[in-house]
Order: C-alpha cells, then sequence, then structure tokens
C-alpha cells in the first residue's frame, strides 16, 4: 500500500473497502477554517486568555510603547504633536552624537559605560569565585553560615543606602569636620595622599573607578557567590576520595575535581557579563557621581538623563540611548547564542 | 581515624577562614559604623573619633528624626508602594505565568518572545520617563491624580520573575490538575487550589523579589512623584543627604550632634525593618538565584 493514500485513506478489512480517514477530514477542515477554529480554541479556554491580559497590558504600555517614544530619535521635537506626527529629521543627532557637537561626551560616556563593566569583569567576577571556593573548605556549618549571611546582606540594601554609605564613609573635609572614616584608614595606610583624601574621594576623577569597583565587590560579590557555592556542593564527595585515593593533595583536588566541577557555571556566566558589558546600572552611577567626576564616571544613560531629563533634549537623548542599548542586545544575543552552542543551556 | 592534614591543605583552610572572616566583617563594617555614628556625639562624628564603637552617646540624632512629620510620611509612603506594589505585580505576574506555563496556550511562543524581548532591548531612560509622563496625563484624564498609583501600576514589572514562576508552574505534574479538571474546578480554581499551594516556595522567592525592588526603588519615585509629601524614604534619604553634605546649607548648624548623624540615623532606620526579616527570607533568595540560571 502506498504510504501517501494511507493519509487520506484507510483500508476497512471488514468490508473490503478504502474509506476516508476522518482525522484527515478534520485537518483538511482546520487548514480551511483556520480562523474560525482559532477563535473557538480561545473561546473554548477564555479563562486562560484572559489570565494573560493584565501582564500583556502592562508590558504593552510601559515597557513597549517607550520603544515608541524612542522614535523621537529622528524626528523634530515638537510639545504638542505626537511622535509619529513629528517632521522627520534624519539622522542629525547621530551625527551629532558620533562627529559633531556632542561627540566628544558622548564618545567619553560610551568609553566609561564600557571600561566600567570591562573592570567589573576583571576585578569583580573572579571574586565570587574565590568567595565560594574559600566556603568550600570551612567545614563548620556555623562559621560558614554565618559568614555567607553576613556577605549577602549589602545585596539587601537599597542602592540610595549603599551609595550614602559610601558618600559618607570618604566624604570630603571642611572647616568644622574631618573627612570620612576611611580615607583616614586609606591615608594611615600611606594608600593616598592628605590633599586627596580632604577633598573627598568621590571629587577626585582618578578615584571613582575604584570606588565603584570596590563597592560593587562588597555590595555583590557574596550574593553572587551562591551560585558558584551550589555548583561546588553539587559535586559528588566520592569524586574527592578517588582523588585522594589517587594521591592528589588539596591543590590538585581544587585543580582536577573543583575546577572542573564549576566550569560550565563560570563560563555561562562569564558569557552573561559579556554580554551585560554595555547594560550598566544608571542608579548607582547617578548617585555616586558629580560634576567633577564626568571625566571617568559619566555613562550613557547618565549622559542621557542630564541631556533628555535634565536639559530637555529628548531626541538627543534617545538617540544616545538608542545606540548603546541597540549595541548592547546585540551582544547580548550573541552571548546567548555561544552560552547555547557551548553548553546546552542559556539563558533565555 | 582521623587523618592528618597535609601541610598544603592546613595553610589553605587557615587562608580561607581568615580571608572569610575578614570579609564578612568588611560587610558589615559599614553598618556597625552607622549604628555608632548616629548616637554619637558631635565633635566625635565630625572629627572622626569614632571609629567602631559610640561616643558621646546622644539619641538626639534619632528624636530630631522621629519629630520629622516628613519622615514619617516618607515611611508610610514607602510601606503604601511596597504593599499595593507587590500585591499589583503578585497578581500580574501569577496570573500570566499560569497562563504561559499552559501547552496548550496558542501563540504561547509569541507570548514568551513578547516578554523576553523586555529583557534583551530596553527602550532606556529617556523614552520610558517621556512614556510615563504620557500616561501620567492619562490617569488624571480618568480622575487618578495620585502618582503614588502609577509608580504602583507602571513599575517594578520583572520578566526575570514571570519567568521564575513559569518554570514553577510547568513543573507542577499535569495529572493533578487534570484530577481537579475531572472534579469540575475551572481554571481559576486549578490556580488558586492546586498551583498556588504547589509552587508556594517559589511563590515566596518572586513575592520577596518584587517587595524587596520596591521597598528599595528610587529613580522612578524621585521623577515620577511631585508632590514631596508622597515621597518614599529612599527619595527622602537621598534629598536630606544632598541637603546636608551642601557646605552652605550647613553653615548655620549648631546643635549637639553633627548632621552626619541624622544621616546615619535615617540609613540605620531605612535597613532595620530588612536586617529584621532578613535571617527568615534569606534563604529564598538564594534560592531564586540557582533556579533564574538556566532556562527552558
Amino acid at each position: 500500500m502506498a504510504t501517501k493514500a494511507a493519509d487520506f485513506l484507510i483500508y476497512d478489512a471488514a468490508a473490503n473497502v478504502y474509506r476516508e480517514n476522518p482525522e484527515q477530514i478534520v485537518r483538511d477542515d482546520v487548514e480551511k477554517h483556520a480562523w474560525k477554529h482559532v477563535m473557538l480554541t480561545i473561546l473554548k479556554d477564555w479563562r486562560l486568555y484572559v489570565m494573560l491580559v493584565p501582564m500583556l497590558l502592562v508590558f504593552l504600555f510601559w515597557r513597549y510603547l517607550p520603544m515608541y517614544e524612542l522614535l523621537g530619535c529622528f524626528k523634530v521635537p515638537d510639545e504638542v504633536k505626537p511622535v509619529a506626527e513629528q517632521y522627520f529629521s534624519g539622522f542629525s543627532y547621530f551625527k551629532s552624537l558620533l562627529v559633531g557637537a556632542e561627540a566628544v561626551d558622548f564618545w567619553r560616556a560610551l568609553r566609561n559605560t564600557f571600561l566600567l563593566s570591562f573592570y567589573g569583569l576583571c576585578f569583580g567576577f573572579p571574586m565570587p569565585i574565590i568567595l565560594a571556593l574559600f566556603f568550600n573548605e570551612i567545614r563548620s556549618n556555623i562559621v560558614r553560615s554565618t559568614c555567607q549571611v553576613l556577605t549577602y546582606l549589602p545585596k539587601f540594601m537599597s542602592t540610595v543606602v549603599m551609595t550614602s554609605l559610601v558618600t559618607m564613609l570618604v566624604k570630603q573635609g571642611a572647616l568644622t569636620s574631618g573627612y570620612g572614616i576611611v580615607s583616614q584608614a586609606l591615608e594611615a595606610l600611606g594608600i593616598i595622599s592628605h590633599e586627596a583624601a580632604y577633598n573627598g574621594l568621590l571629587n577626585n576623577p582618578d578615584f571613582f573607578r575604584v570606588i565603584y569597583q570596590v563597592s560593587g565587590v562588597w555590595e555583590g560579590a557574596g550574593y553572587d557567590s551562591i551560585v558558584y557555592f551550589a555548583a561546588i556542593i553539587a559535586i559528588s564527595p566520592t569524586s574527592y576520595e578517588a582523588a585522594q585515593i589517587d594521591g592528589a593533595g588539596k591543590m590538585s583536588q581544587m585543580r582536577y575535581v573543583v575546577l572542573p566541577g564549576i566550569l560550565s557555571t563560570v563560563v555561562i556566566m562569564l558569557i552573561t557579563r559579556i554580554g551585560a558589558l554595555l547594560n550598566i546600572g544608571y542608579e548607582k552611577v547617578l548617585l555616586l557621581y558629580n560634576t567633577n567626576t564626568y571625566v571617568t564616571a559619566d555613562v550613557v544613560s547618565t549622559f542621557a538623563q542630564r541631556k533628555g531629563i535634565v536639559g530637555g533634549q529628548k531626541g538627543l537623548a534617545s538617540a544616545a540611548e538608542m545606540m548603546n542599548n541597540v549595541i548592547s542586545m546585540l551582544l547580548v544575543i550573541s552571548a546567548n547564542t555561544i552560552a547555547r552552542k557551548a553548553s546546552d543551556t542559556s539563558l533565555y | 581515624m582521623k587523618r592528618k592534614l597535609e601541610i598544603s591543605e592546613r595553610i589553605f583552610k587557615v587562608i580561607s577562614y581568615t580571608f572569610l572572616c575578614l570579609f564578612a566583617l568588611a560587610c558589615l563594617y559599614p553598618f556597625l559604623y552607622a549604628v555608632s555614628a548616629s548616637i554619637s556625639g558631635a565633635h566625635a562624628v565630625d572629627y572622626c573619633e569614632v571609629v567602631l564603637f559610640p561616643k558621646d552617646i546622644q539619641f538626639d540624632a534619632f528624636a530630631r528624626m522621629f519629630n520629622d512629620n516628613m519622615f514619617w510620611n516618607s515611611y508610610s509612603n514607602t510601606l503604601f508602594l511596597t504593599f499595593y506594589g507587590t500585591v499589583w505585580a503578585l497578581f500580574v505576574a501569577i496570573l500570566g505565568a499560569y497562563a504561559l506555563s499552559k501547552k496548550r496556550l496558542l501563540f504561547r511562543r509569541a507570548f514568551n518572545f513578547f516578554l523576553v524581548f523586555t529583557m534583551l532591548f530596553s527602550a532606556g531612560l529617556v523614552p520610558q520617563y517621556l512614556n510615563y509622563l504620557a500616561t501620567k496625563d492619562v490617569f488624571n484624564s480618568v480622575g487618578i491624580t495620585d502618582d503614588k498609583w502609577l509608580v504602583v501600576i507602571a513599575m517594578g514589572m520583572a520578566a526575570m520573575n514571570i519567568i521564575l514562576l513559569r518554570n514553577a508552574f510547568e513543573g507542577v505534574p499535569s495529572e493533578i490538575e487534570e484530577a481537579a479538571i475531572v472534579d469540575g474546578a475551572t481554571e481559576f480554581q486549578v490556580l488558586r487550589k492546586v498551583y498556588i499551594p504547589m509552587c508556594k516556595s517559589t511563590i515566596a522567592t518572586v513575592t520577596l523579589f518584587f517587595a524587596l525592588s520596591r521597598w528599595n526603588g528610587y529613580f522612578w519615585a524621585r521623577q515620577m512623584i511631585s508632590n514631596s509629601n508622597e515621597h518614599p524614604l529612599q527619595v527622602f534619604i537621598r534629598l536630606r543627604l544632598e541637603e546636608y553634605t551642601d557646605p552652605e546649607q550647613m553653615a548655620g548648624w549648631n546643635e549637639i550632634f553633627s548632621s552626619d548623624s541624622v544621616i546615619y540615623a535615617l540609613i540605620v532606620c531605612s535597613i532595620v525593618p530588612i536586617l529584621i526579616i532578613y535571617p527568615f527570607i534569606q534563604k529564598y533568595f538564594a534560592k531564586g538565584v540557582n533556579a533564574g540560571g538556566v532556562k527552558e
């Protein structure tokens, strides 16, 4: 019997005839009345679709409509008309940002955005792994969980509290008051000069990146170590025993048992971090920087905030963010593709 | 029989104990310092004589703050935003995640992409700001003039949390749901009686994520709430910090406590509620971070 005919006809052995396949009739019917079928399915299951509505509306109004406002970067600004009806202005904002009047500030912001995350990758990324390796060494449950609870703690504080603490700890001196306690300690250790400490570390562009990274490690390293610690304790104890029987010391166990065990986690986290290179939290920078430190501190989103929200140049600011976010999206997508190819697991 | 530790092993142990204890203390120190500085005398704080323990103890900075109506106002505003914001976010997220977890949902891939795309690409600060201004007008035109409601409804919906919930719902065996349907349960009853009780711990995790982001939210609250009586605590702290570190404002300051003490007292007051519930909730956060790592 030809296989193709079987889709449409079924051999009825009892009557010795071929009959039409009822399933195929249904399938043809569905194709003919696809939309009717869709509507019927939705109606039959209406409760499920009603449940989706609030989520879709929230995302539509406050995630997708802003993307439509982003069109303002191609338009001549107009207070009255909505974005769609404004006159097309071509790429004038992009030109101004890349080669024109704003080029110096914009390239500086782009460079700072990249550098802040890149240094974060170099210094902030290994720290949670080191912490997790050390946590694994501590056999006493009480000591370990106390340490863990204390190191996660700063993550739960708001950016405002964190930046306020940082501001106060390295504040500048004045006639009636001394400078911050951390500045004093650093000066006593000979790491920074008296002038730098007295003028306030946050007013000095040379220190912004250091402060940003150190506070980042303080805030996030403990919390980020959770993932690695979970990967380490998932390694079977028999692997350690086997290594010990083969005569492996502590360092060899670390190298041949623990590191291979957490490698896939490390790779995924690394790729995610690389994908987020241009995606930097604006709140922390906004709360820590000031006019003295724009040279090293100004990132694209704070640049846009200053130009657009404070200064009213909405088109220019939108264009800046558009460029940053498009590159950022491409980075995330390629990082995710690599992660999927490399380890069968991916973020999305 | 206890195996004798090798030298290298012993050194490694000592290093890890020392390092971790130092790191843990470093994480804790700023908070301890804030507490000490908030209750120390003016001279001791201004000239940094307080290192760890308070000196010339006074509680006037706290008293001044507690007498400030704006402080209590901002505290109640934060409670308002956290409570209603979390309830609203949970409502939207649980319903949406439940629908997305169903294989029979038509256009499921499209809906998922609709969600995930917001994690890949964000419009940015300025377009979002313009959009909020526009929705504010819409809210005003239907009679909601209170900016707090706009912040509650528009903010803090994270796609990541919905995906966490969706994955938890997908893990519930379909036989249980089928049994409930055979017993005559509707979709809403299945969600309420089967799914929510079975995914309690994930829901707790997501609730905490939402609540914490509301409690800690600053930027949009400051941008969107024009009436200073409606500012939440985080905005209040920041405004006070800007005011008290401004040398011109501080010229006439002459009190028995330092202006720094007021800032520290504010910080202490804002983190105390978190510190109180922190020991009970931190295990849920650890769970969330591990569940959030890998998708599909």
